[in-house]
């Protein structure tokens, strides 16, 4: 149902580009994600902040954007897996890694996976196994048992090292 | 085998998609002027319902219709007895009573909530042990003793009252598995349309077996099944779950398709997901075995008990399954062997990963240590004297034989164990836990084997179509289906291997029921093992063909030409042109037909239904696992240190692949034995999210040593065999065992959570 009165407008950026939207209080940051910019690789999984499919990066911050709410996220930066790509659709090194270590099964998980892999890896290059384990323990997956994702993090880690 | 593809770890066909958010989910999946539907759910587990109010809902803005069972054109009740729209009675805590179609999900919700059910709470059969007893109600009328239809099984070998009387110790004990929740990530959800060129209606969705919507929504629409078309999108995880809840909201979106004439869409929420699928089943489980005193098994017999919930489509073929498991890989000349089913006012069992399999392989195991300890005998001793080896026949009499039905498993045994050190950890743990006041170290071991395929559960048939495009791109089209198992990267695999081809040059086509052919569902680990026969025919056929154009084209006999390297080449390799110029050729001038369909079926297989003897699977798959682990005493709390596991499994036709089946199979067993367990009261589900109901995180996962053994297999593609379910079965009775070794208490009931390592038993909220 419409209720136009109660809506109120939000400005923030989304994978660079600036976005407004009129939500109301109850608005989640992933339904903004998800009907309003249509940007779909954003999952949901539980909606209790319990499984990390609808991981973000929020100013910098791996979020659960079921948990946030769209007026909470004002004025933020956000990242969703649609701005992990480069700027002609080439692969970052993370979402190759996640190919190349077999790390992708049904792939609903996945953007998740590669949002909180790009959060360690930006504020801890070189992690080793137990902080992989702790850094991904927010996003379930049922159907790799984790061991080839730890093998994409390890990867990507190796390959991004190597370049710089 | 090592071929240019078979054998090689080529990467996912579909991995592109995923890893940029790009692959359409069915929540993702959008069409112009959809409704968003929501369901009225019985508002208790068993009720008779009175009257069924639905003005309000109506009044509320943007509702476009409400369907209850008055709206169902064809006929009401599916497969399994499932009801579109629960009418007279609500059996269970998912059943569905009406439906509201509105076009915002808000409105839709609010609908749903006026929707105005009057009704009686009637007394349920809540249990397994409760529906057990004699004399108790029926869940429906016409099955007074609510013993399943087609789910009682007996198996006989030998004489097992002899077994008895000739052995020196017979043992008793009773075993009990609860639910199991599929708990994909992705939650279910479907989209259904009136058909845009013709009479019927179309169905999007994440669903496992395309046929059996089809079959079922075109039911209760009273359509034919030509005129429902099922189309899948990306499965976000099925593991044989995304079948009957599908089902049920296929339909009732349809019935709401037609009353609006607009396109419908059902997204369940993880709560109404938990509510509405299929679980695994709840197993009874009594054995009795006769051991001599040399360790040698003489009899066993066993009673199995299956929940199959308030209605049922799969006990039938998983009871089977349980039965011609029972006894596990082992020796044993005397078997007598019974399984049923029942039904209770609960949630239902269905297909999930392993089927019957984790149930009975965690009593099986667990008896067999039990056995070991009652003699006094290292358990690896006590299994290697009495596992299976070549010559022997299995529990339904098939023969083991090299290069028929491989027997391996006293080999692996020997070498797991050795690489696993498991004697020296056996004394050694022994000697840390006489130091150690809480945390007590443990060793334990586990063997199985497992028919693979649909053996007697059903015809294993598969079909396949692969089609040569004019400059040599290639479709491909399974009538089975992807839920991320990676099934399109295999099938792609023994295409391009077969027809000599670069891989890339395949697509592989979307699951369509307008389409592709009706093969069966896609379970039972087939998916290689006889989806990829049948893949494997259409390519030979396709190939035949093409060299018959090269026949023509060169001149040379087609006998003495091949593709291969992306090449029409002569015996020797001698380069003739490239496989463009060749399917040029092939389309003009000649004119020939490079599209070829694939069928693979078994035939018919020769079980005798009153002891189960026969060839019931066409081959076995084993494994061995050897898991370490600490226990707190003080809090109950199990850390797996370390698994070493083998498997067989004919010729792994992607080991990558095959590795992340095998390791994704086993976190769900490790989440099966340790803490996974759904709470019900009266009917009620008391864990509804992943916040009640955990199943494994990072951080649960132990270090694992992964050893693939190859084998023979005539049956299966380039010596395939089906590997989905295997990985689940072997952890839960390892930890079991490993538990017994660490502090001698066994325990009988999964999961192995803190109370029950802790006192013995579960404790109810
Ligand atoms: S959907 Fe947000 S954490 Fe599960
Ligand atoms: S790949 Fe399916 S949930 Fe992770």
């Amino acid at each position: 149902m419409e209720h136009k009165e109660n809506k109120t407008a939000v400005s923030m950026t989304v994978n660079g580009k600036h976005i407004q939207a009129e939500v109301l209080p109850e608005t989640r940051l992933l339904d903004v994600l998800r009907e309003e910019l249509h940007l779909l690789g954003t999952k949901e999984g539980c909606s209790i902040g319990e499984c990390g499919a609808c991981t973000v990066l929020m100013n910098g911050r791996t979020v659960n954007a079921c948990m946030v709410l769209a007026g909470s996220a004002d004025g933020a930066e956000i990242m969703t897996i649609e701005g992990v790509c480069g700027p002609e659709g080439e692969l970052h090194p993370i979402q190759q890694a996640f190919i190349d270590a077999g790390a992708v099964h049904c792939g609903f998980c996945t953007p998740g996976m590669i949002i909180s892999t790009l959060s360690l890896l930006m504020k801890n290059p070189q992690p080793k196994d137990d902080q992989i384990q702790e850094a991904l323990s927010g996003n379930l997956c049922r159907c790799t048992g984790y061991h080839q994702i730890f093998k994409a993090v390890r990867l990507a880690s190796e390959r991004m090292h190597r370049k710089e | 085998m090592q071929g240019t593809y078979v054998g090689k770890n080529c990467l996912r066909v579909d991995g592109y998609e995923k890893v940029t958010g790009k692959a359409v989910f069915s929540a993702d999946f959008r069409m112009e002027r959809q409704l968003y539907a929501k369901s009225v759910y019985a508002p208790k587990p068993h009720i008779r319902i009175t009257a069924v109010n639905i003005e309000k809902a109506l009044r509320i803005p943007g509702v476009a219709a409400v369907a209850t069972s008055k709206n169902v054109p064809g006929a009401n009740e599916m497969f399994g007895r499932f009801p579109a729209f629960a009418d007279q009675e609500a059996k269970y805590t998912g059943d569905v009573i009406a439906v509201a179609a509105a076009e915002t999900r808000e409105a839709a919700e609010a609908a749903a909530r006026a929707v105005e059910v009057e009704y009686e709470e009637l007394e349920g059969l809540w249990s397994l042990d409760a529906a057990m007893q004699e004399g108790v109600s029926a869940v429906h009328p016409d099955v007074p003793d609510n013993e399943i239809e087609y789910t009682y099984f007996p198996l006989r070998k030998g004489d097992a009252e002899a077994g008895f009387l000739q052995s020196d110790t017979v043992m008793e004990r009773s075993y009990f598995v609860g639910w199991q929740e599929q708990a994909y990530i992705e939650p279910e959800s479907v989209v259904v349309s009136p058909a845009s060129f013709h009479h019927g209606y179309d169905v999007y969705g994440c669903i496992q077996n395309p046929y059996t919507i089809r079959q079922n929504v075109a039911s209760v629409m009273g359509l034919h099944q030509s005129e429902i078309r099922v189309v899948l999108t990306a499965v976000g995880g099925s593991f044989g779950g995304k079948d009957e809840s599908v089902m049920n909201m296929a339909a009732r979106c349809a019935v709401l398709a037609k009353m609006t004439g607009r396109p419908v869409r059902m997204d369940l929420t993880r709560e109404e997901s938990f509510r509405e699928s299929s679980k695994r089943h709840p197993f009874r489980m009594n054995y009795r075995m006769g051991l001599a005193q040399d360790g040698t098994i003489k009899a066993l017999q066993t009673k199995l008990t299956c929940q199959g919930g308030a209605y049922n489509n799969k006990a039938q073929f998983s009871n089977w399954r349980a039965v011609v498991h029972t006894a596990g890989p082992y020796r044993i000349e005397n078997i007598t062997a019974d399984v049923h089913a029942k039904y209770t006012n609960t949630i239902y069992g269905g297909a999930y990963r392993g089927f019957s399999g984790p149930q009975v392989v965690f009593a099986s195991e667990t008896m067999v240590d039990e056995a070991a300890a009652e003699l006094g005998m290292n358990p690896k001793d006590f299994r290697l004297h009495n596992v299976l080896r070549e010559g022997d026949t299995i529990a339904c009499g098939q023969l083991l034989k090299e290069g028929i039905i491989a027997a391996p498993l006293q080999k692996m045994i020997q070498e797991l164990c050795g690489m696993a050190d498991f004697d020296a950890k056996w004394n050694s743990f022994k000697e840390h836990n006489a130091q150690s006041k809480y945390l007590k170290k443990g060793i334990g071991l586990a063997v199985t084997y497992r028919g693979a395929g649909l053996g007697g559960e059903g015809v294993d048939c598969s079909s396949a179509m692969i089609t040569i495009c004019r400059d040599g791109s290639v479709q491909l089209f399974s009538g089975h289906t992807e839920m991320g198992q990676g099934m399109r990267t295999v099938h792609s695999q023994i295409a391009a291997e077969a027809l000599g081809i670069d891989i890339k040059r395949i697509a592989f086509k979307h699951s369509d029921t307008s389409v592709t052919l009706d093969a069966g569902p896609t379970v039972a680990s087939r998916g290689t093992q006889s989806g990829g026969r049948a893949v494997l025919h259409a390519a030979l056929k396709l190939k035949d063909e093409l060299l018959r154009g090269g026949e023509k084209k060169t001149g040379i006999p087609k006998e003495q030409l091949d593709v291969a390297g992306d090449s029409l080449v002569k015996q020797g390799g001698e380069v003739l042109c490239s496989f463009d110029d060749l399917v040029g050729y092939c389309v003009f001038p000649l004119g020939l037909n490079l599209s070829a369909q694939g069928w693979y079926s078994p035939g018919l297989s020769h079980i005798d239904p009153e002891t189960q003897q026969g060839d019931c699977y066409q081959t076995y798959t084993n494994g061995v696992i050897i898991t370490e682990i600490t226990v707190d005493e003080s809090t109950g709390k199990i850390t797996v240190e370390k698994i070493t596991i083998g498997y067989e499994l004919g010729t792994a036709v992607n080991p990558d692949i095959a590795y992340g089946q095998l390791v994704g199979a086993l976190a769900q067993g490790l989440g099966y034995a340790l803490f996974e367990e759904l709470e019900e009261r009266n009917g009620e589900l008391l864990s509804a999210n992943f916040d009640e109901y955990l199943i494994p995180t990072t951080l649960d996962m132990p270090e694992v040593d992964f050893h693939l053994y190859g084998s023979e297999n005539p049956e299966g593609p380039y010596g395939a065999k089906g590997i989905g379910e295997l990985g689940i079965e072997l952890i839960a009775p390892s930890i079991g065992n490993a538990l017994y070794h660490a502090v001698g208490r066994r325990l009988r009931e999964l999961p192995f959570n803190l109370e029950r390592v802790k006192i013995g038993k579960a404790l109810t909220r």
